[in-house]
């Protein structure tokens, strides 16, 4: 799979490196600003009253 | 690739149609792939929530708790007038009560010096996650429990780790450590009196008389709440704090805050 999406990136193997960076700060970005705020409303692993649900 | 280029004399083009063979995508690779994409992705989750978002919301409840301390003194300033002089020290009387705002509404900041450097957050009304988890508030007033400087019990609840882990460092307090509660009307200064690990179910612990239901309160305590241990939500940490003085807003801070509150203006 990975392997597959290091193929399809044009040019040599400096460029793909900086395509490489640039897609996992893109992922990066989108998980912390949507993802992760979503999973979290969801698992509340955190609790700090007493008598709670 | 060249070490091979030059022990077998092959065109480019073959050695490469090699290559790619043994790449070929196969289901059980992609499963791996995924799985372990998966692991990753349940770290780097893990890192967000109690490092980079717990940072992130540690700064902006502070720089929020910053905000209505410094609004309460110019508000107090300007009710005044600059002319005025201070109350007399001897005379401050019986701690003001204000009444509970509306849920979810900021009405005091708490300082604990033990805490980080520079520590004060936000209290507002309520202890759901609209609270807690708050880019502005982070500390929640247990509803129905008393104000600051009222007899009986004032309780608070806050995250220990993660969403800014407003009680993060709970454990460390030490007694007689003073714990500073700021309001619209003044300063009310509790001592750190002891700690307590009791179950999640134990709402005994912020009755007016901690522990002892049906009992008319004569102390003004304060209780904070948080998770116990550390990165578990299977105990909640108390720590109980007496009563000491109360002065007002126009009278200034106590002298141990004042430093951080004149910084606090200069922001």
């Amino acid at each position: 799979m990975y392997a597959t999406i290091w193929h399809i990136l044009p040019g040599p193997v400096w460029l793909r490196i900086i395509f490489v960076l640039v897609l996992l700060a893109g992922v990066l970005y989108a998980l912390s600003t949507w993802v992760f705020p979503w999973v979290e409303s969801i698992v509340n692993n955190q609790e700090a009253t007493v008598g709670g649900p | 690739m060249t070490e091979l280029g030059s022990i077998t004399p092959a065109p480019a083009h073959r050695g490469r149609r090699k290559l790619r063979v043994r790449r070929r995508v196969t289901v059980v690779g992609v499963l791996g792939e995924l799985l372990i994409t998966g692991g990753v992705l349940v770290l780097l989750f893990l890192g967000w929530q109690l490092w980079w978002n717990d940072m992130i919301l540690a700064n902006s409840q502070t720089e929020a708790a910053t905000e209505i301390s410094q609004d309460w003194i110019e508000e107090d300033r300007a009710a005044r007038g600059d002319d005025e002089p201070p109350p007399d020290p001897a005379n401050y009387g019986d701690p003001v009560v204000a009444v509970a705002p509306a849920e979810d509404d900021p009405f005091a900041v708490l300082y604990v010096p033990r805490f980080p450097e520079g520590y004060h957050r936000t209290i507002a009304e309520g202890t759901s996650m609209d609270v807690l988890n708050s880019e502005v508030l982070g500390i929640g007033h247990y509803p129905g429990t008393q104000m600051p400087g009222e007899v009986g019990n004032f309780a608070v609840a806050a995250h220990r780790s993660a969403y800014g882990g407003g009680m993060n460092r709970i454990n460390e307090l030490q007694v007689g450590d003073a714990i500073y509660v700021q309001t619209a009307d003044g300063y009310y200064t509790y001592r750190f009196r002891d700690l307590h690990y009791v179950q999640p179910s134990a709402v005994e612990v912020i009755a007016p008389v901690p522990n002892v239901s049906g009992v008319a309160p004569t102390d003004r305590i304060i209780t904070l709440t948080s998770c116990n241990p550390l990165l578990s939500t299977a105990e909640r940490i108390i720590a109980y704090g007496v009563f000491e003085s109360w002065q007002p807003t126009a009278a200034g801070p106590p002298a141990e805050l004042t430093p951080l509150i004149a910084a606090q203006a200069q922001s």
